[in-house]
């Protein structure tokens, strides 16, 4: 495995919807205007069959591997993509955007409106994970790719594969879900409600029209992220990372500022967050996934099934309690009612879900694995016919 | 493959949805897949068993064959297969019963352990008996629940299934010659049952 992974790469921008081509949402609202921020790794082949698409998390964004200028500073999924890695970029065309909604360059509620030239704020239609899925797919047409080898995605990541290949038979020869739910539970939409709340009460939210403001919603956006987090980590990780340690002191000074560690730490990952993230694009990610259920229709899940030909690699991390190894089984039992190709697996790792970002061996191997399975069968299937 | 694997294959026939419970390599669901027009799972305990799997396109769950079978979906199947393993499950009776609930038809093969050979180990030297079949010693062996093929049919009589077939085995595990029919029990190293369900008593009205 090669150690320094990608060099420098860029993330590119391009309008894939316009005036002329507009986005129907699921909800029939239309946006006449998509932009959208994207980044690839490794070479498109001449027939245009080894790109893997990789969908990212809630706070995740295009830039998922090499880095800006600063090698020190990586994107978020490095450890998988590069030469030699599971995703490996002297083999595989990778692809990584920032959703629909997102804030790192797509279009989303911080967006201009065209009607009005003003920030959508909560004007922006409300969003569901097939509307980001639709935007993918104009991006794979734009950049001229066949049928995909695989797409991945961990969290809101894998559940934009799986509505990926439940609506469009045909287009994903592979997918893997990672540390994803295909319906989220009352505790996590409770956390989910929890993090809203902060943001919409913070007093410099104003409605969601806080673009031109001095103060923004910060302090609501990093409580979200302080909540969020603390659902991402296991006990058990956090018992390792900080224990019960003491920060910057001998001793507890027995107040009330910031004294353990792991206090610290949530306090310094809500700061940066509200660096880089905007508050309404956490409130319109949050609520699409609060609402995916994709196999929530029983008749339209077995029609979907049936013309389903994507294998499946779907697996869980055992100190995952966000999205446990419970809320995988169900995607595999919905999959394997369906009769279609899923494999699965639970795997061993302490950092709760957040493993799906860490370089775990055995994950990786599995990844890896099938990714090349995929490519076996790519390989030897007939090339796409030119024209008759 | 095993040479009883090769004996279910040709049991499984074309065009079946097969689930084989202990898939090991995968090597039978791949034959099964890609020869004779099957689709199918396995459960397999083992990493390297599963990263083989994956290896060749088999859809494969990693992870304790009884947790797994709860875990599939009713009647989804039209095979469930369980080969050499039944011997080495914590609950052989819950077993039969979700095979019978996951799939209309299974097979399931076993070893004998009233095979004459490992009568006389027992008898004659008073030792754990060993084969070819059952390699282990007695203090590490996984096999906790071994039988012999009349213990084996009785459990079957038990829960309202049938024998649909019976293939008896040799030592090598292909089908065993004409002599092992005279008293299988005693002579067949081990078998392959095809097992459905008892049909329903018919019920006359009285009246």
């Amino acid at each position: 495995m090669s150690e320094s992974g990608l060099g420098r790469v860029e993330t590119q921008l391009v309008v894939l919807f316009d005036g002329d081509d507009e986005l129907v949402l699921e909800s029939g609202a239309r946006l006449t205007h998509v932009e959208v921020a994207y980044e690839t790794y490794g070479t498109l082949d001449a027939d245009g069959a080894n790109a893997v698409y990789v969908c990212h998390a809630l706070t995740g964004d295009a830039h998922a591997a090499g880095h800006h200028g600063d090698p020190a500073r990586r994107g978020w999924w490095d450890n998988l993509i590069g030469p030699g890695r599971p995703l490996d970029t002297d083999r595989f065309f990778v692809v990584c955007a920032n959703v629909l909604g997102g804030c790192r360059g797509t279009t989303g509620p911080a967006s201009p409106d065209p009607a009005t030239g003003e920030p959508y704020g909560l004007r922006f239609p409300q969003l569901a994970v097939g509307d980001l899925v639709q935007v993918h797919r104009a991006l794979v047409r734009r950049l001229g790719i066949g049928r995909l080898l695989g797409a991945i995605g961990g969290s809101l990541g894998g559940m934009q594969v799986l509505q990926w290949a439940l609506d469009h038979p045909g287009e994903l020869a592979g997918g893997l879900v990672v540390a994803a739910s295909a319906r989220l539970s009352p505790q996590n939409i409770a956390f989910s409600a929890v993090a809203r709340e902060a943001i919409m009460r913070d007093p410099d939210f104003a409605g969601g029209d806080y673009y031109g403001n001095a103060r923004r919603p910060d302090h609501g956006l990093a409580l979200a992220r302080m909540i969020g987090h603390i659902t991402y980590l296991s006990e058990e990780s956090m018992r390792a990372r900080f224990g019960r340690r003491i920060q910057d002191a001998a001793a507890p000074r027995r107040g009330f500022e910031v004294d353990f560690e792991v206090e610290s730490y949530l306090r310094y990952q809500g700061e940066s967050f509200v660096e880089r993230f905007d508050a309404n694009t956490y409130l319109y990610l949050t609520r699409a996934m609060d609402y995916f259920d994709p196999f929530g229709d029983a008749v339209a899940t077995a029609r979907k099934l049936a013309a389903m030909d994507t294998r499946f690699l779907v697996l869980s991390f055992d100190s995952d309690w966000r999205f446990s190894t419970e809320h995988a089984r169900e995607i595999v039992r919905a999959l394997e009612g369906g009769r279609v190709a899923v494999s699965f697996r639970e795997l061993s790792a302490p950092h709760g879900h957040d493993s799906f970002l860490m370089p775990v061996p055995e994950y990786h191997r599995t990844v890896a694995g099938f990714l090349e399975r995929l490519a076996v069968e790519a390989a030897v299937a007939p090339l796409v016919a030119g024209g008759g | 493959m095993r040479p009883d694997l090769n004996l279910v294959a040709a049991l499984v026939g074309r065009d079946a949805r097969v689930l084989d419970l202990g898939c090991g390599d995968g090597a039978l669901l791949e034959q099964l897949i890609t020869r004779q027009g099957c689709t199918g799972h396995g459960i397999e305990r083992s990493i390297e068993g599963f990263h083989a799997c994956i290896a060749r396109g088999v859809p494969v769950s990693q992870g304790d064959l009884e947790r797994e079978l709860g875990e599939l979906p009713s009647d989804a199947y039209d095979w469930a297969v369980l080969s050499l393993t039944l011997q080495a499950v914590r609950h052989p009776a819950r077993v039969l019963v979700e095979m019978r609930r996951v799939a209309p038809r299974r097979i399931i093969s076993l070893p004998n352990f009233g095979h004459w050979r490992l009568r006389a180990e027992l008898a004659l030297r008073g030792r754990m008996p060993s084969s070819r079949a059952l390699p282990y010693s007695w203090h590490e062996t996984p096999n906790i629940h071994l039988c012999t093929l009349r213990d084996f049919e009785l459990l079957v009589a038990e829960s309202d299934q049938v024998v649909e077939r019976r293939v008896l085995l040799d030592g090598s595990g292909r089908p065993a010659g004409r002599t092992a029919r005279l008293e299988p029990n005693l002579l067949a190293t081990g078998a392959v049952y095809v097992l459905r369900d008892a049909a329903p008593t018919e019920t006359v009205s009285s009246g």
